[in-house]
């Protein structure tokens, strides 16, 4: 081994160069590009060049249709309407919001509410399409990074654990919402689709805080999906009574519970006594 | 050595009395006799005949007592299973999606419970409404105390029996809630420590007290375990025995009526009647707590999963009856003195700890109370009906009324999503609420109870409404009134009316006269004997004066 004084003098000097730092910096970038532009999801890598500029010509007029009232021509925002601007919300942001309902929206000044979607598959592939290329965000992703099957009983416990320490303070142990201040509420996921619920987690809707991949990789994604949907598929013992825990308890407590015994009381007490 | 004191022998003390020469037993009664002998049976048994009344409202207690019953056979069979130990276990039950997470023993052991061991999901449901019904039947009853007046001289011992009883059924309610160590119970746990917490000068050192260290630490299971199993229901049972005791000896209020004094009482003999209903209500309490129990989920602890003071989930609420409290914290503003570098909080501990003790210290008082304002002394066993005793009832309403606004805003959360309101909308309501709906409360019931009592007054005096239409030859439409029995207008008339203190002779201070005046004020005067008489002698004019008119006597049209 080479001691640090003994190390050659050339290599040191060319390390020191004016242009070493410029250009390895380009050097990482492209390598950093080439690598990502191998592993992207394929939704957007495989198309090529001319059917992409096709569809996202194609979003861009839906959205000059359909959104631009609110979020500007170019996606820019309008701060009358309140409406944020969308160049780096990212595909996977149009792709919830439209899919779930909430987008277009109906009245800018209250939370965005989920509703029944009415556009195309193909039309929402083209509007997230178009919004994606204007900057960076997330992508839509790919079935391998949202569908839960396959997972371990132990995973998606873990997933449980993952849940409850992240997700359950504002949408309830089991997902069936909840409400925050101002007049927010955090909606029930017990039926979202696994792609929202991992697009949600990493575009952060509204009031819900962004889950980025270096807090939860997609496999704990998939885990807290996993976890959702069976802890919902779960048989009940018995009438659930809407899942909202000891409020409902309480109150059915008393309506069926002394309700049922106060009828039989006055029943026993107007009885009387046969001989 | 130690002489025989020495006793005047004339003493009747020093009478040797021999014990009457017995006839021997029948073969049949002897086994009785024997035991006679020993413990006195037919004494015993002489109270078996004891009278009790009939009404729907008295049986509210007897709910609370068979569901504590229910209680106890159920609490002993998850006693066998159940393990009160904080000891960090990783689960490999039965229970796929729990597979492996790291929970308490307690926890481990109440999933077993509910999965593994036969039958264990529906006695623990059992348990937990049965827990329900118990703390809500001891409320009914309570209310039904006091809204009769069953609290007057001279059972104001049992009235505070049963407030000794609530209060430590709510400690054992909510001990037995934080058993199972989940993560709503835990996070109620975390509340409570909180309050313990929030007490001046001494709160951080009884935290350590009571969780032995710091919360969450690894003692509070056991230790509730303690409380839960043996401390509270031991107590429980003393109380409920002397509850029960004081009743006997008391003997049961009634309802006025015909027959009806202060110094008899009118119903079923305990045996074999009361019995018979009696033990009939039991099994009714128990099939219902058993049907809900089989057809209700309750407190699904698997959902929730084990405590993790890292974690908190919406919709944390605790058991119903600690829901007033959990509102009154939720509601109140962030009030915090700080002096001298220290903070003196009041949010929690005025809410927490200072309304319970107002509600119980209140509760506690209350018969000491009306009977300083009213100067009552006398005894009482026929109950008022609400409406006579139009302040009480109003102050009744007017606390249930509180009760319920701070209930409410324990579930200000649920409101706000099920009814799609704004949380903070609820929160800012539920604070005026808190203060103004009592008060609003306590007007409109009086102005029922008097307006009531004027009803009451009209039936007396007019009789009641035959249903039957009269039209007068004038064309005028009446509705002819029957004469009330004279059971029914005793009943209506026997009460006696608070009337203020009059300062006759003896001293009565200025509060206590204000406060007398305002109790007595209002009140619609019973008919007098005179004015039944009178109106009895109208109505027969009437009558008399119908009759001709039907033949056109009096019409001024006739031609
Ligand atoms: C009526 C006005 C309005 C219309 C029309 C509308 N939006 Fe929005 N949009 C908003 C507002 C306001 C918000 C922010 C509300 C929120 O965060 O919940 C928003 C948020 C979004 C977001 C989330 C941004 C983020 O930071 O994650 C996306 C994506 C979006 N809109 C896409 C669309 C698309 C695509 C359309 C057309 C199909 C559309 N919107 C139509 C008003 C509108
Ligand atoms: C700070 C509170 C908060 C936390 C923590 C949070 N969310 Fe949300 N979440 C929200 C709110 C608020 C919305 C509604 C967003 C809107 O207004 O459009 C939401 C919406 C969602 C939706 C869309 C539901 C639908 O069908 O409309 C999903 C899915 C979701 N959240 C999943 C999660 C998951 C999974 C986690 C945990 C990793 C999580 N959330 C954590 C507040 C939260
Ligand atoms: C007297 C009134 C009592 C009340 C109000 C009460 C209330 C409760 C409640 C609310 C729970 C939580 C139940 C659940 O987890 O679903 C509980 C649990 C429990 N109770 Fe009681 N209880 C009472 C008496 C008793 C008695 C007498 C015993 C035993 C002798 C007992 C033994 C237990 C045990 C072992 C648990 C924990 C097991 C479990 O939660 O599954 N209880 N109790």
């Amino acid at each position: 081994m080479t001691s640090p004084a003994s190390a050659p003098r050339p290599r040191q000097s060319l390390r020191r160069h004016r242009a070493a730092r410029p250009v390895l910096l380009a050097l990482s970038l492209f390598l950093v590009g080439a690598v990502y532009a191998a592993v992207a999801p394929a939704t957007t890598s495989s198309a090529d060049g001319a059917a992409d500029a096709q569809l996202i010509a194609q979003g861009k007029d839906l959205f000059a249709v359909n959104c631009a009232s609110c979020h500007g021509l170019n996606a820019e925002g309008l701060a009358q309407q309140g409406a944020p601007a969308l160049t780096n919300v990212g595909a996977a942001a149009v792709d919830f919001q439209v899919r779930t309902g909430r987008m277009p929206m109906g009245n800018p000044y209250a939370q965005a509410v989920g509703k029944q979607n009415t556009f195309t598959d193909d039309e929402i592939n083209a509007l997230a399409t178009y919004v994606g290329s204007l900057g960076s965000g997330p992508k839509v992703p790919g079935e391998d990074q949202y569908n839960p099957d396959g997972l371990s009983a132990e995973d998606v416990a873990r997933g449980g654990d993952l849940f409850r320490t992240n997700c359950s303070a504002c949408h309830n142990f089991k997902g069936a919402g909840g409400a925050l201040p101002n007049g927010f509420v955090a909606p029930s996921i017990e039926k979202t689709d696994p792609a929202q619920i991992w697009e949600a987690m990493r575009t952060g809707p509204g009031q819900m805080p962004v889950f980025a991949a270096g807090a939860i990789p997609d496999e704990d994604v998939k885990a807290v999906i996993a976890y959702v949907q069976q802890v919902n598929a779960t048989p009940s013992a018995g009438l659930t009574l809407g899942g909202i825990g000891p409020v409902a308890e309480g109150f059915w407590a008393w309506v069926v519970g002394i309700g049922s015994l106060v009828l039989a009381a006055v029943w026993i007490a107007t009885r009387g006594a046969r001989a | 050595m130690a002489k025989p004191a020495q006793i005047n022998p004339s003493s009747p003390a020093m009478e040797v009395r021999t014990p009457p020469q017995e006839e021997s037993p029948s073969k049949l009664a002897a086994p009785a006799k024997w035991v006679d002998d020993r413990i006195g049976l037919a004494k015993l048994l002489g109270n078996i005949r004891k009278i009790f009344p009939d009404h729907w409202s008295f049986l509210l207690g007897e709910i609370a007592l068979y569901s504590f019953v229910i209680l106890l056979i159920t609490g002993i069979f998850l006693t066998i299973w159940f393990k009160p130990s904080m000891t960090e276990v990783e689960y490999a039950g039965t229970y796929q999606l729990m597979r492996g997470v790291p929970m308490s023993e307690a926890f481990a052991s109440t999933l077993s419970l509910s999965f593994d061991i036969r039958g264990g999901l529906l006695v623990r449901q059992i348990h937990h409404w049965a827990a329900m019904l118990f703390v809500a039947a001891m409320t009914a009853h309570m209310l039904r105390v006091f809204f009769t007046g069953a609290f007057r001289k001279p059972r104001e011992l049992n009235w505070l029996i049963g407030v000794g009883l609530l209060s430590i059924g709510l400690i054992e309610g909510f001990a037995g809630y934080s058993l199972p160590d989940d993560l709503l119970s835990g996070t109620g746990l975390r509340f409570v420590d909180g309050l313990v917490r929030s007490i001046p000068l001494i709160g951080t050192w009884a935290e350590f007290f009571v969780f032995g260290g710091e919360f969450p630490g690894d003692l509070i299971i056991p230790r509730l375990y303690m409380v839960h199993i043996l401390l509270v229901p031991g107590l429980l049972l003393g109380l409920i025995s002397a509850h029960m005791a004081l009743l006997v000896y008391h003997k049961h209020t009634q309802w006025p009526g015909p027959g009806r004094t202060q110094r008899n009482i009118q119903g079923y003999p305990f045996f074999p009647i009361y019995v018979a209903k009696a033990g009939g209500f039991f099994f009714i309490v128990f099939a219902v707590t058993i049907l809900m129990g089989a057809f209700m989920q309750i407190n699904p602890v698997w959902i929730f999963g084990p405590y993790n003071p890292a974690q908190v989930t919406a919709g944390s609420q605790p058991d119903w009856y600690m829901g007033f409290v959990e509102g009154a914290i939720r509601i109140i503003p962030n009030w915090e003195w700080h002096l001298w570098g220290t903070t003196w909080s009041w949010n929690i501990f005025l809410p927490g700890v200072g309304l319970m003790g107002l509600l119980f210290t209140s509760l506690a008082l209350y018969p000491f109370i009306e009977a300083w304002i009213t100067g009552d002394t006398s005894e009482h066993h026929l109950l008022d009906r609400p409406r006579n005793a139009p302040v009480r009832t109003g102050l009744g309403v007017a606390g249930m009324a509180a009760y319920g606004m701070f209930w409410l805003s324990g579930g200000n959360d649920i409101l706000a999503t099920q009814f799609h309101v704004s949380l903070n909308a609820v929160t800012y309501f539920m604070r005026a609420a808190v203060f103004v709906v009592p008060v609003l409360a306590f007007i409109v019931t009086k102005r029922i109870c008097l307006s009531l009592q004027r009803a009451d007054r009209d039936r007396v005096l007019h009789g009641s409404e035959s249903g039957v239409i009269v039209r007068s030859p004038d064309g005028g439409y009446s509705e002819a009134h029957q004469p009330l029995s004279q059971g029914e207008a005793y009943t209506l008339t026997r009460h006696p009316q608070p009337a203020a203190l009059v300062p006759n002779g003896k001293k009565v201070g200025r509060l206590r006269q204000r406060l007398s005046h305002w109790y007595a004020a209002g009140q619609v005067p019973k008919p007098t004997a005179a004015e039944i008489a009178e109106a009895a002698h109208h109505a027969a004019v009437e009558d008399g004066h119908d009759a001709p008119a039907l033949e056109g006597g009096d019409s001024g049209d006739t031609p």
